[in-house]
């Protein structure tokens, strides 16, 4: 091993350090260390007159390591590295020693301690440094496609965005249409925009878009690979319709025997086992839900195929899977409700709907064509009760956040309600009112000064059929008296909860998700549109609860952080990762199986283990578990850990 | 088997009916219920107040006697004695420092540190003798007879010592289906009764029992059946009062569990001592066919 020559930089940070550490003494007793070339102390290392001197000293030294001792390295590393590179000395050659957060401030108040420790942990940093090998960032080339999961708004939204800079986009859709849930949606809160207006341009833009290749009624299959180089493979789920031979006529429609309750309607109508979800559905095309078909419950029934004239029922068809390659993908899964019979309390009954389905009734395209009626009787509800927080905010029966969209969408419902039946009454039982965006105080203001909606501080205990009425017996916190009302319709806004598949897309991602299943942003302040694992952005509900103009905006944000990615030609990887040593492995396979990031695969020729660098995240977890030292970190050798080790402890053994 | 047995006050006076109609079936159905030597009141209300232990110390001396007289097991009727003694059970075995407390304090008896399961009678119609089982042992099947369960509060709440779900329990509705009879579900049958409201406010009581009664009557019910003493004087002794005031009420039968048991399982009903409930609910078993 050739000696570096090595230089020792002590910061002061104004008193940071200085003010518990003796940095005169800590350089005295560092100097003569071996390895040492030179050691000096300075108020702010970071500082522009700190790097020169810490360049003047490489320069005149000849330098070939520097230790930076100062702050944690999440704050200067990339700072002195680039130093150093800049001075000819090679970046992985430069390393800091942590006498900051690891030792000033911590042992503030006692000088003496501290200053033992100091010096301590540059010794412990020179025997790691003396033994650092020289390395260069890796080199991944970069597959400048996108693969957006989940075609609602924010995934629509996001596909656009990238489209429209030029790349290609790969848009994955579970149901047979794109548009998600907010395609179910009446009109907006706020501006009242009519949702075919504001939803059906974006999806006939994603249809015709030259650079979106759409997959509807698809799901992924798998996934491997890592950043800038993902292939996936997508189930393309068979229609059984022949796409090339189908005209659309919608003959087939007709003839379809069976009726089975339509998702789109959230069950308030029904649709037939061959079915378009709805009027404004792309691709408009139909397909057959093997489920509740007769066909393929074993009848002789062929109706459909009877009915069309292009014969194109296709009762054999099958799934397809199809192949791609991306180098990002954004997970934009969207969201479920809470069940409304989730809370025993409320009666399970046809006149107790969830917020959806009152869009349903309000939407012109829906069963009522937008009067609203009672599911029951089809008569016009007198006395309608709207109820917030359904087991949102309520961890006893459903979960512990605030599902935060419910306050303004039960305003704009109860708003609907009277312009639809001015003399009826609507009732709002609330916990809080949180309108904390952009006119959104003012908008439930109106609601209770304009339109006489009776907002009721307090909760629901109890919702019961009794003859034609629901009696909702209730509190009001403000006056302290019960009350008991006799309603026609009760709707319930109940909590955003996650896709429910997407625990499973997460784990064929290799993501993270929260207790609940919502997607685990990689920090939920300063990135968070990113997911921990590199390449994997995510949009929209998928994360949180979000109304529409922050769902909008998060999908922006992860296609402009995509962008920004594919500004680059390739992609520069830390060499500090995980490598083996082929000729001690054993091929035990313990490293696979530990492996966070699935960056490791067993040679099956050689039986040895192979790192993919790309995916290798550093974190040394195989070269921990390694029985037999064949794995070892870059630079963060066995070796060089006891070195530290035998340091650190050496005042104690 | 034998299985120890909590009478508590109530089941010696205005629930006799109760007690003896409990005792009969269950000697038909192959258990012997064994009356605890030396028991006390079970303290009636579990005190809530958080240094307040001297009220704790009726129902732990009960569980002591159960655990002296060799048993790790006992059976309470009255909802009110089961749930004393299972929330005092659940403070000692959850609450070191209480336990320890109420241990010194009570320094003649044998340490007690919650050995005792505290189980009322319908866990053990469902989870030891089986619906089924009683089915088969019904020779006078209740055919016809349409019955609300009233489950009242103390059975249910809080939900650490519930003996079934807390808003939608079906426990009771399994034991009538069990002997033949129809249960009709009515939007009441978890709400509270008044409880020790009838002592300061009758006329509260009175409303409640109305409501109580009447939504089950609208709901197609011909009688109550329930559990706890209590609910059975709100609901059944205090209806002559009902019927002067409500004009359109009429009076409704109020069944114990273990009387209409022990007319299923063809047991003189003498032991159900109907002459201490109000509205005369041996002339509707009489009027189903189910006695002569």
């Amino acid at each position: 091993m050739k000696e570096k020559r090595i230089g020792v930089f002590v910061c002061h940070c104004g008193l940071n350090i200085a003010g518990t550490v003796d940095v005169e003494q800590v350089v005295e007793q560092i100097k003569d260390y071996p390895g040492v070339a030179h050691a000096e102390h300075y108020i702010y290392m970071c500082s522009d007159p700190g790097q020169e001197l810490v360049r003047k000293a490489i320069k005149e030294k000849g330098l070939d390591g520097i230790i930076m001792s100062n702050c944690s390295p999440s704050l200067h590393q990339a700072t002195f590295r680039k130093l150093a590179a800049s001075e000819g000395v090679n970046p992985y050659f430069c390393e800091i020693a942590n006498i900051r957060e690891q030792c000033s401030w911590p042992h503030a108040g006692d000088k003496e301690t501290a200053t033992r420790k100091a010096v301590a942990i540059i010794k412990a940093i020179i025997e790691k440094l003396r033994r650092n090998i020289s390395l260069t960032p890796l080199v991944v080339p970069l597959t400048k496609r996108v693969l957006v999961i989940g075609a609602g708004v924010a995934g629509m939204q996001a596909a656009l965005d990238i489209a429209d800079s030029g790349y290609e986009v790969v848009l994955v859709e579970q149901s047979p249409s794109i548009g998600g849930h907010t395609a179910q949606l009446s009109e907006t809160f706020l501006t009242g925009d009519v949702i075919p207006g504001l939803v059906s341009p974006m999806m006939s833009k994603i249809a015709s878009h030259p650079n979106i290749s759409l997959y509807a009624y698809s799901e992924l299959e798998d996934v491997s690979g890592y950043v800038g180089n993902f292939q996936v493979s997508i189930r393309r789920k068979a229609t059984s319709v022949d796409e090339s031979k189908c005209n659309y006529c919608g003959l087939c429609l007709e003839s379809c025997p069976v009726k089975t309750a339509s998702e789109f309607d959230r069950e308030l109508a029904q649709r037939g086992a061959i079915y378009i979800p709805f009027l404004e559905a792309l691709p408009q095309r139909p397909v057959i839900d093997r489920e509740t078909c007769r066909h393929f419950g074993g009848d002789k029934c062929q109706a459909c195929q009877e009915a069309c004239p292009q014969n194109a029922i296709d009762f054999k068809q099958e799934d397809t899977i199809v192949e791609e390659e991306v180098g990002a993908i954004i997970v934009a899964t969207g969201y479920e409700l809470f069940p409304c019979t989730g809370i025993a309390e409320y009666a399970s009954d046809p006149d107790v709907i969830d917020g959806l389905q009152f869009e349903r009734l309000l939407s012109p395209s829906g069963p009522t064509s937008g009067e609203v009626r009672k599911p029951s009787d089809g008569k016009i509800p007198e006395q309608v009760v709207f109820l917030q927080c359904v087991g949102s905010r309520d961890p006893e029966h459903g979960v512990s956040y605030c599902s935060r969209v419910c306050c303004m969408y039960v305003a704009k419902h109860a708003l609907l309600y009277k312009q639809a039946v001015p003399e009826g009454q609507a009732y709002v039982f609330y916990m809080d009112i949180r309108s904390d965006a952009k006119g959104y105080e003012e908008y439930v203001k109106k609601m209770v000064d304009e339109e006489r909606v009776l907002y009721l501080r307090g909760r629901v205990s109890r919702i019961f059929r009794d003859g034609d009425k629901l009696k909702v017996w209730g509190s009001d916190t403000l006056t302290g008296k019960s009350i008991e009302i006799a309603a026609d319709l009760v709707v319930l806004a109940t909590a955003m909860v996650p896709n429910p598949g997407a625990k499973e897309l997460a784990r064929k991602l290799n993501i993270i998700v929260d207790q609940y299943g919502f997607i685990t942003e990689a920090h939920i302040k300063l990135r968070p549109v990113e997911t921990l694992t590199a390449g994997i952005y995510l949009a929209g509900t998928a994360q949180w609860p979000r109304d529409l103009p922050d769902t909008i905006a998060s999908a922006s944000g992860a296609a402009s952080k995509i962008l920004s990615l594919f500004s680059r030609r390739e992609l520069l990887h830390e060499p500090t990762v995980a490598v083996v040593d082929p000729e001690v492995c054993r091929g035990c396979g313990q490293c696979v199986a530990i492996c966070a990031f699935k960056a490791i695969e067993l040679d099956p020729v050689k039986k040895v283990a192979w790192v993919n660098e790309a995916i290798c995240d550093g974190c040394g977890a195989c070269a921990v578990t390694c029985p037999s030292g064949a794995m070892q970190h870059r630079n963060w050798t066995a070796r060089q850990f006891f070195e530290v080790i035998d340091i650190a402890t050496a005042e104690y053994v | 088997m034998d299985l120890s047995y909590y009478p508590g006050c109530t089941l010696k006076t205005a629930a006799k009916g109760l007690e003896d109609s409990a005792i009969a079936s269950m000697n038909a159905l192959g258990i012997r219920l064994v009356e605890i030597e030396r028991w006390n009141c079970c303290g009636t209300v579990y005190s809530l107040a958080e240094d307040d232990l001297a009220h704790h110390l009726a129902p732990v001396r009960n569980l002591i006697r159960v655990k002296e007289q060799g048993s790790d097991r006992v059976v309470t009727l009255c909802s009110f004695c089961y749930h004393t003694l299972k929330r005092a059970n659940l403070l000692v075995r959850n609450d070191g420092e209480k336990r320890k407390t109420l241990n010194d304090f009570m320094e003649e008896e044998v340490d007690y540190n919650g050995e005792v399961e505290v189980l009322h009678l319908l866990e053990v119609l469902r989870d030891e003798v089986g619906w089924e089982a009683i089915t088969e042992k019904v020779k006078v099947p209740l055919q016809g007879l349409k019955v609300a369960p009233y489950y009242g509060c103390t059975l249910l709440r809080p939900q650490d010592v519930a003996i079934d779900e807390v808003e939608r329990p079906t426990i009771l509705h399994q034991m009538m289906k069990s002997l033949g009879a129809e249960a009709v579900d009515f939007p009441y049958a978890t709400e509270c009764c008044g409880s020790f409201q009838i002592v300061g406010n009758p006329d509260f009581i009175n409303q409640r029992a109305w409501e109580i009664l009447s939504s089950a009557i609208r709901c197609g019910a011909e009688a109550i059946v329930l559990t706890c003493p209590l609910c059975h004087f709100n609901l059944s002794q205090r209806q002559p009062e009902l019927v002067k005031r409500y004009s359109d009420f009429q009076g409704m039968p109020v069944f114990y569990f273990t009387q209409l048991l022990a007319i299923a399982l063809g047991i003189d009903p003498e032991v159900c001592h109907f002459e201490l409930s109000y509205g005369d609910p041996f002339s509707l078993l009489k009027s189903r066919k189910v006695v002569s």
